[in-house]
């Protein structure tokens, strides 16, 4: 909760600092600078200790020259933060990129990435996450705010001793963590408890369900009470309208959907395009120089069109807000009929010129950042994909909102007006639609489905709008599915080659554990230890000529029965340790298994025992066993490896990655890119 | 399902009653903790309220902030001076719209003050280890060959045999000096991984 209300302090203050300074003291943004004074409704925005760039220089504020100079300051402060961001993340802490939800995801099924929660990385993630955001890259802070709290629910663990030996207890503190990360995003608890559950954590417990839900609370209360936007909400487009929706409004709102699961499977292809071509050519080995590049690109872009110029949040914040008649953005500039207004409820009224021109700076908008974000996503400073992804279907819905609005107000004599909207009276809410179109676009890109309606309906307070938003979403989802298969965090995981066994999908093809185990027909045998007839030295030889991460233990090698599981790791430090402290041990010590040492002549050096380092229980399947019931057991029970038998004998092994590069295969994938080992 | 990852983790699950309520009792007693600091930031707060009044015949529209308290917020006493006679006013305050809103300034300068200090340490920090640390450690021999390390364990088994002897290596610098190559190492290891062969993991 503090990190975050540090985040969005500093990113507020850092994003309003590309455009000026406030002289009263310069620490407040703009908003906070002109907190105390009057002012009308034009000059909303106007204050007279609020000064831009060029009115510091130059002394006054219009004209052309000023234009130009407010231009390249933004540019050069834009390009100052986003080049400061890449090398602190080049140079402390290079796990610091990217979203980080792959990542958190990967770790949370059972790998282990050394580095990636710790200190450093929550430092560095944490201050060029302010940086990366205020730059005015398109791109968001939720996902790295997963990564931020998931490294603080790490850091955490290392004062307990029960949470920092156990693994698993240690990923239940870890999904807690993600849950609080999104709770203090999006300033929803529930939401963030719901993501948890379905986009990251593999294991989940119903124990943690209550946990995540605690630490989510707490975290979004520490946040409200540091109170960040001065008004005790916790996100900056928490929205309240009441305003009732008609049946016939889903068509526009599934056509929202449609549109967010097209958006979805185009940016999902399209970025993952790039990001292997950043992997396989040239390109990836400057990468400050790109982020140069595409902040240049964005900042040069982005200034001249007032709505990509403010911040994505802001943009997302205005085009939610339903019009009132204190509104006075260039969006509600209707015309207005005073005669006819009562109260606050205005009717749907015929577009002003304000109106038009808006129109077409929000679809030239839409276009900018549908292709930016694509180039941006995947750049090496922390990077979030759901505010740019909302801010594209907001855009978008609005669009259609206010189409459709003056589509009912022109023609409002049709059939299919006539019923519901009659004149004067107020139908159509452009806000809602661009809320809808934010939650599937959203969809679209991440596929998710309960946690995006919960979410949303908790970002907005209206729980009338469940339905339309679970339209819009399941239609996203359903379009985006029949094009292509994965949302954007598996399609990460999967360029990246990490060993993730996918939880969700079924395994359906009938091959056995024998076509699938190694050593295959033509592969030398499989590598084993006995458990009383090999010396230090052997197994030495073993360790060296081969880079197994563990070894089987039989009873010999006539009989092949199998005894245990020693893994490479501890046979190492132990051999170390024995040669070091233990006196006798040399290179021709056996090492024995066994609960009682082998008879041996009196004049043999001392032995080595190593059963305290043995699995005893390892997990043994035969090779008749269907793969199908394979990858259920290596999916249920986290395995890393298992072994093959036949008439009781250890015939062979299977190790994740071979049950990877066997689905990868049998969909016709290329089974080499899983794994670098 | 947890259980079948670790042979160990089934006996902790049956510890794990009374360990849970004093790990709980120990969060919850953190969370006080913490949030008395963000409780008595509020107290040198700002509070206004905030009054917008839309166009109404032919005066245009306003904003007036005022500070007064929230029982104070409303049109009667922020709107100054009223714009209409007194038998409109009535009818311009129904159009108007009142919050009561707060902030806390000292909370701001706090935390912008910390994030730029924090910032500026890292860049003084990066600077040193750019320019000045190569200078200092050129007469130095035994660190050349961490320069040139290999992508495997030999180098950790290296760096291991050539750290002086025990006694030396108890000294605080040394301890620091230590920690400094072996941050340095890794944050190395993770830049090769990250940025030259462009996967997460080594």
């Amino acid at each position: 909760g503090s990190l975050a209300g540090l985040i969005d302090i500093s990113a507020h203050w850092m994003t309003d600092l590309k455009e000026g300074v406030c002289l009263a003291g310069f620490w407040f943004n703009h908003e906070h600078c002109c907190w105390k004074y009057n002012t009308t409704f034009t000059d909303r925005d106007k204050c007279p200790e609020w000064k831009s760039w060029s009115q510091l220089i130059l002394g006054h504020g219009e004209g052309a020259f000023a234009y130009i100079l407010n231009y390249l300051m933004y540019v050069i402060w834009a390009l100052l933060f986003s080049l400061l961001a890449v090398l602190l993340v080049k140079g402390f802490a290079p796990y610091a990129c990217g979203s980080g939800i792959p990542e958190i995801k990967t770790i949370l099924s059972g790998f282990i990435i050394r580095g990636y929660l710790g200190k450093w990385t929550l430092i560095i993630k944490t201050i060029t996450l302010v940086l990366a955001v205020s730059s005015g890259l398109s791109l968001g802070k939720e996902g790295p705010l997963v990564h931020v709290a998931c490294c603080c629910g790490n850091i955490l663990c290392h004062l307990f001793t029960k949470y920092r030996k156990n693994e698993a207890k240690r990923r239940e503190v870890l999904s807690a963590a993600a849950a609080a990360g999104v709770s203090v995003a999006f300033g929803a608890p529930i939401g963030g408890v719901l993501f948890s559950l379905e986009e990251v954590s593999y294991y989940f417990p119903l124990k943690t369900l209550w946990r995540s839900f605690f630490a989510a609370l707490v975290a979004a209360f520490t946040l409200r009470s540091i109170n960040p936007f001065g008004n005790s909400r916790l996100v900056l487009f928490y929205v309240e309208f009441h305003m009732p929706w008609h049946l016939l409004e889903l068509v526009p709102f599934i056509l929202l959907g449609i549109f967010g699961g097209l958006w979805g499977a185009f940016f999902i292809r399209s970025n993952i395009a790039w990001c292997r071509r950043r992997k396989t050519t040239k390109l990836g080995k400057y990468p400050v120089l790109e982020v140069f590049v595409v902040t240049a690109i964005t900042a040069i872009l982005a200034f001249p069109n007032e709505y990509t110029r403010m911040s994505t949040s802001e943009l997302i914040s205005e085009l939610f807000n339903d019009c009132g008649i204190l509104d006075s953005s260039k969006l509600c500039e209707y015309v207005n009929d005073f005669n006819s207004t009562k109260g606050d409820d205005l009717p749907d009224r015929a577009a002003g010129p304000g109106v038009y021109t808006a129109m077409w700076q929000l679809a030239l908008a839409l276009i900018m950042k549908v292709f930016i974000t694509i180039f941006t996503f995947g750049m090496k400073v922390p990077s979030g994909l759901f505010i740019p992804s909302m801010a594209v279907g907001a855009i978008a819905g609005r669009l259609l909102g206010v189409a459709v609005e003056q589509l009912a107000y022109y023609h409002h004599d049709w059939a299919i007006f006539s019923g519901w909207c009659s004149q004067g009276a107020d139908c159509i809410t452009p806000g809602l639609y661009a809320m809808v179109g934010a939650a599937a676009c959203l969809g679209g890109v991440t596929r998710m489905t309960v946690s995006l309606v919960v979410i949303m309906f908790e970002l907005t307070g209206g729980l009338e709008y469940i339905v339309p938003l679970m339209a819009a979403a399941m239609t996203s989802k359903w379009v985006a599915d029949a094009i292509g298969r994965e949302g954007i965090y598996d399609a990460h995981i999967r360029l990246n080659g990490y060993p993730f066994l996918e939880a969700k999908e079924e395994f359906s093809h009938k091959t056995l554990a024998m076509d699938v185990m190694r050593p295959r027909r033509n592969d030398p045998p499989l590598t084993v230890i006995t458990q009383d007839s090999m010396t230090v030295e052997d197994v030495e030889t073993i360790i060296n000529e081969t880079t197994y991460s563990g070894y089987p233990v039989v009873v010999s090698r006539e009989s092949q029965r199998l005894v245990g599981f020693v893994l490479r790791r501890d046979l190492i430090i132990s051999i170390e340790n024995a040669r070091k402290k233990q006196d006798g041990i040399v290179s021709t010590s056996i090492i024995y298994f066994t609960d009682h040492s082998p008879p041996l002549p009196p004049s043999s050096p001392s032995m080595l025992k190593l059963r305290s380092i043995l699995d005893l229980s390892p997990f043994t399947v035969t090779d008749q066993t269907p793969m199908e019931i394979v990858v259920d057991i290596f999916r249920k029970l986290g395995l890393r490896q298992c072994l093959v038998t036949h008439n009781g004998k250890l015939l062979g092994i299977i190790t994740k990655k071979d049950v990877l590069k066997h689905i990868a295969q049998l969909a016709n994938q290329d089974p080499d890119s899983i794994l670098f080992n | 399902g947890c259980e079948f990852l670790f042979p160990q983790a089934s006996t902790m699950f049956a510890r794990c009653t009374r360990k849970c309520a004093s790990s709980a009792l120990l969060v919850a007693l953190l969370c006080c903790i913490l949030s008395p600091p963000a409780q008595a930031s509020k107290s040198s707060e700002d509070i206004r309220c905030k009054c917008i009044c839309p166009p109404y015949r032919n005066i245009s529209g306003h904003i007036y902030n005022k500070n007064v308290s929230q029982k104070d917020c409303n049109c009667l006493h922020v709107v100054e001076p009223m714009p209409v006679p007194g038998n409109d006013v009535e009818a311009y305050c129904l159009l108007c719209e009142c919050k009561y809103e707060e902030r806390s300034t000292t909370t701001i300068k706090v935390i912008i003050i910390i994030y730029l200090s924090v910032v500026g340490a890292l860049l003084l920090y990066m600077a040193f280890l750019v320019l000045v640390d190569p200078l200092i450690r050129k007469p130095d021999a035994y660190t050349q060959p961490l320069r040139n390390e290999e992508e495997n364990e030999d180098a950790r088994s290296l760096a291991a045999a050539l750290t002086p002897s025990g006694a030396r290596a108890n000294t605080v610098l040394e301890r620091v000096e230590g920690a400094q190559q072996r941050w340095k190492r890794q944050v190395q290891e993770q830049r090769k991984t990250v940025f030259d062969r462009h996967k997460m993991l080594s």
